[in-house]
């Protein structure tokens, strides 16, 4: 290790002020306190500091997200063999899914650090950690056939609108990688959504469409993939999202650390089942009369946004009043969405990206009845 | 006698080096009084370098207050004025005689005279600089009638005090001290003590006050987090502190009508070799305390604890409030990947290490700061330990847009900086957080005047 301190240390005057790469310093200051943790020290105020960090807490989230990694790249290879019925081993379908998602995550990273470099350097700041979860995020939150350009524009464009024009990680308003999600969405529909994305190298003749987007166009009764299909995510969707066992896998590493406010991911499931619940109760259309309640929460997107994305600590609500009900109203929008609007088979995204913006909204009111209560009290020893 | 007051939240630091309770003597010749150790204080000199001064003679006054005095601990002869960057007046050195010659203040009992009395007594002898109030932690006002005054009786900081221990046979002077104290409120005097901890008759008998007991960990010994658990500070309210060593000498000033400076300290953490008490005057020099008793290296000098205490250098000299001086190891190394190491031998309060596992196990921590400061974050952390119904989050955003209405509707007045060290402890940001509110509250003390 002191090799490579001593030659770190040999490039960096050349970066630091008044050297020749001086514009490469953000850059350089990024993977040596990715390789060091640096030797500051406190000056005053508490002269002793916890051992956590920024990178320490992120790299947990990555970890958190690796079993759903794991499982939707093997399930890229599954799909595709189920497609064109040859039934494959566990190693070649994971072989395969290898082959779609590297990219994915290659350009991911590659474009959005790449972005955070640039601001970082223009800005003089240090690089901020945050994108360690962003682009992990989405590879994961695509369907496996998203061209890899887009990816780069998407990713692009979260991290630049997202988050940059904020002020960078901890500043931004709405969640990136959900930004990166929507701006697919909706710049290219054609290749979000329908049976034919979700499949990589689908034979024509195999219905590729996922449970949701089934029961969105569904007239009368459906056949509801088993509970078992469902929570273990033997079906087709975005490349994270489908095993709901893998992702609270995830779930348990990040209420185990701390890192995600159980808060949060306890009242979005709560508000999608009782909401769900709710439509079960009333009847009307084929979701309403069919689809039992807990379908919902491993359906979809629902469990993946509820443990990785509602979670998200800048965006959501910050006090722990506001993290409930912040939670709540992202599962009763999810399942309203997934519902009742006839032109998006999946609530979640949007529901998260509404809440993401009403987050403040909602502590505000909560701040307020802390306010008040103090000026309650005030107001009785003056009387 | 009340019940119990349970703290929950807080978070107990265990470090290497809690001082041994035995006590040595320290008779340094080198004295400084810290015209920076006093929030708000415009110092304006009484004396000049060769000036013969004794125990309780005027050093400086405050300008804008010129009836605060502030005295010199010893007596002897002031040697150095040392200034800062615009003039600005770091310390005045005095080196002591060892003739030990007080000014007479005139005996007195503390019940037998009137708040007017107890007050003038404790302006002229310099002791009303140890009765600090909240908000904003400056002297106290000699014309205010606080609403209480509060003594905290333990400590839970980390290599924090044993006052059960430094209180030994003083409780003839503590009580005197106690009594003067009563008459300067028409409110109460709370003494808030450990519920099992404390154990010294000292303080469990002491009279003329309201006894509180509490439990729980840091920062339940805080003034902050006591005053907001019995009478929070509302707008416009003010309540008293002072430090049970400062108790103690106005005690004594009252029996034997002298300004005592003598203290007993605690010098601990991991670098010091014999961690014990030692007893010397206020403002003495740390060297020849230190000097064959710390390991080798290069060390942090804290007059104070490790959380809130100042950086002094090992020549240095304790400051006015402080009950001890900490020798940490100095954090100036590089860590290769340390942040994904599992670093047993560092302490957390997160679970995304592991001292959790293990926690009667004393630590070693160093100064580092254990990453990069970032924006903040991770939400909801805060809250953990910081026992008081105010959010610190948005009252920390608050104070960092200077936006007065805000801060006082979130309750600034209630807080100190040193109520945000845990937070600023466990901050995954690295942000300087107790600065950010002292710095808040000087802005908001000026404002308001």
């Amino acid at each position: 290790m002191k090799a490579l301190r001593n030659y770190i240390d040999k490039i960096k005057p050349h970066v630091e002020k008044g050297g020749k790469f001086h514009y490469l310093h953000s850059t350089f200051e990024a993977f040596e306190t990715f390789l060091f943790v640096p030797k500051t020290v406190t000056k005053k105020g508490s002269h002793i500091r916890d051992a956590i960090d920024l990178k320490r807490t992120m790299f947990m989230v990555v970890i958190a997200l690796i079993p759903a990694l794991l499982f939707g790249t093997w399930n890229v290879g599954y799909q595709h063999n189920l497609s064109i019925g040859e039934s494959a081993d566990i190693i070649t379908n994971f072989m395969y899914g290898l082959w779609y998602v590297i990219p994915l995550i290659v350009v991911s990273y590659v474009v959005g650090l790449g972005t955070e470099f640039v601001f970082a350097q223009l800005r003089g700041h240090e690089v901020n950690e945050g994108f360690l979860v962003s682009g992990f995020l989405i590879p994961l939150i695509v369907p496996v056939t998203t061209p890899l350009w887009m990816v780069a524009i998407a990713t692009f464009f979260a991290v630049v609108i997202g988050k940059e024009v904020f002020g960078g990680t901890g500043m931004n308003i709405m969640n990136p990688a959900l930004i990166a999600r929507a701006f697919l969405f909706f710049a290219y529909p054609s290749n979000m959504s329908g049976d034919k994305v979700w499949i990589a190298e689908k034979a024509d003749a195999f219905s590729g469409a996922t449970p949701l987007g089934q029961l969105m166009t569904a007239t009368d009764k459906v056949d509801l993939p088993s509970v078992s299909d469902a929570f273990f995510g033997f079906l087709p969707g975005s490349v994270g999202e489908t095993s709901t066992l893998a992702i609270l896998i995830g779930a348990v590493i990040l209420l185990y650390t701390g890192i995600a406010n159980w808060r949060v991911m306890f009242s979005v499931f709560l508000g999608g089942y009782l909401m769900g619940f709710l439509f079960n109760q009333v009847g009307g259309n084929v979701y309403m009369n069919d689809v039992p309640a807990y379908y919902h929460l491993i359906l979809g997107g629902f469990a993946f946004g509820a443990v990785f994305m509602a979670t998200d600590p800048v965006t959501a609500a910050q006090t722990n009043t506001g993290k409930y009900i912040y939670g709540f109203l992202i599962g009763v929008m999810a399942v309203l969405i997934r519902v009742l609007n006839p032109a998006y088979p999946e609530g979640m995204m949007l529901a998260i990206l509404l809440l993401n913006v009403f987050a403040s909204l909602i502590d505000h009111y909560v701040v307020q009845a802390n306010i008040k209560r103090r000026l309650k009290r005030a107001k009785q020893i003056a009387a | 006698m009340s019940e119990i007051i349970k703290i929950k939240k807080g978070l107990r630091i265990k470090l290497q080096g809690e001082a041994d309770k035995t006590v040595s003597e320290l008779s340094s010749k080198k004295y400084a009084l810290k015209p920076t150790d006093f929030i708000g204080v415009f110092p304006k000199l009484t004396v000049k370098e060769g000036d013969k001064v004794k125990a309780g003679s005027p050093v400086f006054f405050d300008k804008y207050r010129d009836n605060i005095l502030f005295t010199s601990p010893v007596s002897g002869t002031i040697t150095e004025i040392k200034r800062g960057a615009k003039r600005v007046l770091l310390e005045i050195k005095i080196e002591a005689d060892g003739a030990n010659e007080y000014v007479d203040f005139g005996k007195a009992i503390p019940a037998s005279l009137n708040k007017e009395a107890i007050t003038e007594k404790l302006l002229q002898s310099g002791l009303w600089a140890s009765i600090r109030q909240r908000p904003y932690s400056t002297i106290a006002n000699p014309e205010h009638s606080p609403k209480a005054i509060f003594i905290s009786g333990f400590d839970t900081n980390p290599l924090g005090v044993d006052f059960d221990f430094i209180l030994h046979g003083k409780g003839e002077t503590f009580q005197a001290g106690l009594d003067a104290l009563a008459k300067l409120t028409t409110g109460k005097v709370h003494l808030n003590l450990h519920a099992q901890d404390t154990q010294t008759k000292v303080l469990l008998n002491a009279r003329n006050v309201q006894i509180n007991k509490f439990e729980g960990k840091h920062p339940v010994s805080l003034i902050g987090t006591q005053i907001a658990s019995i009478d929070p500070i509302n707008k416009g309210e003010i309540v008293w502190t002072v430090n049970v060593q400062d108790v103690v000498a106005i005690g004594n000033l009252f029996l034997h009508g002298k300004y005592e400076a003598e203290r007993i300290y605690a010098l601990a953490g991991s670098e010091v070799l014999k961690p014990h008490y030692f007893k010397a005057k206020n403002g003495v020099c740390i060297q020849d305390m230190v000097s064959n008793n710390v390991t080798e290296g290069k060390l942090r000098y804290i007059s104070g604890n490790p959380l809130t205490g100042e950086k002094i250098e090992s020549n240095g000299y304790i400051g006015f409030y402080s009950n001890q001086v900490s020798v940490l190891p100095e954090g100036d190394q590089y860590q290769f990947i340390g942040w994904i190491m599992p670093n047993l031998h560092k302490f957390s309060f997160y679970r995304s290490l592991f001292s959790w596992l293990t926690p009667n196990k004393s630590y070693k921590l160093d100064t580092n700061l254990n990453g990069g400061e970032r924006a903040f974050v991770m939400t909801g952390q805060f809250e953990k330990v910081f026992p008081f119904d105010i959010y610190p989050m948005q009252l920390i955003k608050a104070i960092m847009s200077r936006d007065i209405d805000l801060m006082e509707n979130l309750g600034i007045y209630e807080v100190d900086a040193e109520d945000f060290a845990l937070i600023e402890f466990i901050s995954t940001s690295k942000i300087e957080i107790q600065s950010i509110v002292s710095e808040g509250l000087e802005y908001l003390r000026k404002e308001m005047s």
